[in-house]
């Protein structure tokens, strides 16, 4: 991962002067705001599968071993193999063994956020595979060398433009007189140039939504069809994913499976479901006859055990992302993580350390869309809050907020001083505006006002007037 | 490695710890329940919205006559490949020019298998790999034809399931529920159908008692 959450204020203030993004963020949360509402609309049951779906969620956490070790159990008797890796360094090394073992020369790999996370496509590229991403999306931003800037809708930041010059720079054999004006023109341009890539794949890498115990199944759900051709023409599969995935029955992933199209793109379900269970059989017509599932941690096993422990109910659908006042003001690359937006902001403090971003907890109003939308109600703004406090503990604000908010408890704790403090500030106030009724710049909040004038508070403090009335 | 498995499962332990939590699945929504009728309807509804076209026929040997006339009308040209699945038996493929059994390769436009059921709930399908079917007939082609079967439309996702499990049958490779030809909005969120799976799925239910 190229990126940097330490640097969150200055992406901001470029992202704020980039028209080009401005303009997709604006399309992207009114067309996804109207498109849900329809889906949700054409299914009554939605709320109710939604307080089921976080049960359920609950439920594959408190059983997470039992849940993982049965899972295991039935890929082995399917004839794959589970990896178990601590962190990203162990997981890349797994695949590349699996890749070396497979003696494979080219790998072909359908979407996964966690081998984002884990940075799999330097790690293989460097042990000299040569490594294609076959998602739309995610082709055009390796081919970039750009990251997703949204869990589901990775190149959301770029326009049509943007993806017809990337294929004409890459792609030499694409005729200079063809057009690639049209979106329809640039699909079929990749199509062509990633079936090349799916039949000579020695590997086909997947992520995986859902892990299913009973069965030992990967589930996936998708819309393109990349992730099917990738685990159904290479000899090898190899699925990465994080622990906390496993559930318990085929039942739970069908629950799970009818929210989350709905919160992720506002489709009634993903054109593609697909269960895959172990390696091909012996008497199969064709598949993979390697299957290798690699199993992450990286964090997940730490966060399982604080209090932040909710925020593994989440299945990736990115609704909190299209959602988010802030994500939309300034994408995702704003946020120099994987994962951005409100649950970004809660996974990346836990994933890279809170000093190193400690900004984005910051990076939210507290409006409560992101959990008003979350398909398993995860209570993402108190866990932001929580990240807040752990800041504050840990000294990492800044010293002038630090010293205000040591002076306003002290205060609070004694209401006559409170009273008078509150008097007093508002007549200074009302002094530095000098009668013109708002204040254009304030000590310790340069940045505050910059954006916005101060209105100076008029006709006494809150209490005064409590007073008043009830002396009538 | 097995210390790592070791670590992580401990690790789990101690955080989730206590016995089994007893899980609930989340309940069938209304639209996957009804009678037959009402569910063939709301399938056909599902296919419609998913952009599925369909026809029916009533006669297992009408099959191969509706695909041929389906692929005059696409103007599809180019090989066939078919499955090797019984259910494809008695549709008379054999008259279809062009078309073979087996596994699909690279130069194939037509794709034609069964399925295991219609599910009214969405107007999805549900397909399977196995000895007789190669998971890339489902995906590897131009178009797709689906031979469904109306006595297997079931409501619910998980009525499809109960099929594909009868007799205590053992999960296969692959097992896909199908909404929809392949699409994507990753340009501009500007919807575009044929990504890298089929441009065009037709389904061509049979109304003509049990399959074989």
């Amino acid at each position: 991962m190229h990126a940097d959450s330490t640097r969150f204020p200055e992406n901001v203030a470029a992202a704020r002067r980039d028209a080009t993004l401005l303009g997709a963020l604006d399309r992207l949360q009114r067309d996804s705001r109207a498109g849900r509402i329809e889906t949700v609309a054409r299914l009554p049951e939605f709320e109710t599968l939604r307080d089921a779906a976080k049960e359920i969620r609950n439920g594959a956490l408190a059983n997470l071993a039992a849940n993982l070790e049965r899972f295991e159990e039935n890929v082995t008797a399917n004839g794959g193999k589970v990896h178990w890796c601590r962190d990203a360094a162990e997981a890349c090394e797994a695949v590349a063994r699996i890749c070396r073992e497979a003696g494979a020369k080219t790998v072909a790999k359908g979407k996964s956020m966690v081998s984002e996370e884990i940075d799999l496509n330097a790690a293989l590229l460097g042990a000299g595979f040569d490594v294609v991403e076959t998602d739309l999306g995610e082709y055009v931003l390796q081919l970039r060398d750009e990251t997703p800037s949204h869990i589901v809708i990775p190149a959301i930041h770029l326009t049509k433009d943007q993806f017809a010059e990337t294929f004409r720079g890459a792609h030499e054999e694409l005729p200079e007189d063809r057009s690639l004006e049209e979106a329809r023109a640039i699909v079929a341009e990749a199509r062509g140039a990633l079936r090349d890539v799916f039949l000579r794949a020695d590997v086909g890498i997947t992520g995986a939504n859902f892990l299913v115990a009973e069965t030992g199944s990967v589930v996936i759900v998708t819309n393109e069809g990349n992730g099917d051709l990738a685990q159904s023409l290479p000899g090898t599969h190899i699925a990465v994913t994080g622990i906390e995935k496993a559930l318990g029955t085929v039942e739970e992933a069908l629950t799970l499976v009818r929210v989350l199209a709905r919160s992720a793109t506002g489709q009634e379900i993903s054109a593609y479901t697909t269960f895959a269970t172990g390696a091909k059989r012996g008497d199969d017509a064709a598949g993979p006859a390697n299957f290798h599932v690699v199993l992450v941690d990286n964090g997940r096993g730490d966060l399982l055990a604080g209090p932040k422990r909710e925020i593994l109910r989440c299945i990736r659908c990115g609704a909190c992302q299209t959602v988010c006042p802030v994500y939309g003001a300034v994408g995702g690359h704003a946020y120099g993580a994987v994962y951005a937006g409100p649950v970004g902001s809660v996974l990346t403090p836990a994933l890279n350390g809170l000093e190193k971003s400690k900004h984005l907890p910051e990076a939210s109003s507290f409006c409560g869309a992101c959990e008003a939308v979350c398909p398993v109600r995860i209570p993402l703004p108190r866990l932001l809050r929580m990240w807040r406090e752990d800041a504050f503990q840990a000294h990492l604000g800044p010293t002038v907020r630090r010293w205000g908010l040591f002076a306003w408890s002290t205060l609070t704790a004694w209401p006559r001083a409170y009273r008078i403090a509150g008097a007093i500030g508002g007549r200074v106030l009302r002094l530095m505006a000098m009668g013109r009724g708002r204040l254009t710049r304030l000590p310790f909040a340069g940045k505050w006002t910059g954006g916005r004038d101060l209105p100076v508070p008029e006709g006494g403090t809150f209490v005064g007037q409590w007073h008043g009335k009830r002396g009538k | 490695m097995s210390a790592a498995r070791d670590d992580i499962l401990a690790r789990i332990r101690a955080a989730s710890p206590g016995a089994p939590v007893e899980v609930a699945p989340g309940p069938i929504p209304a639209r996957g329940k009804g009678g037959p009728a009402e569910l063939r309807q709301r399938f056909y509804g599902g296919l419609d919205a998913a952009g599925v076209s369909h026809a029916t026929v009533t006669g297992w040997a009408e099959v191969a006559g509706e695909i041929e006339r389906f692929l005059r009308e696409l103007g599809a040209s180019g090989p066939i490949v078919a499955s090797d699945d019984r259910m494809l038996d008695p549709c008379g493929l054999d008259r279809v020019e062009g078309l073979r059994r087996g596994v699909p390769d690279a130069g194939d436009a037509v794709s034609i298998t069964g399925t295991v059921a219609g599910i009214a709930e969405t107007g999805t399908l549900m397909v399977r790999s196995g000895p007789d079917i190669a998971n890339a007939l489902h995906f590897l082609t131009d178009t797709h034809v689906a031979v469904v079967d109306a006595a297997r439309i079931v409501g619910a996702y998980e009525d499809a399931f109960a099929l594909l499990r009868e007799g205590g049958a053992p999960m296969p490779r692959n097992v896909t529920l199908i909404t929809g030809p392949s699409r994507s909005s990753d340009i501009e969120r500007i919807l575009q159908i044929g990504v890298h799976g089929p441009r065009t799925l037709h389904a061509v239910v049979c109304d003509a008692g049990r399959a074989p």
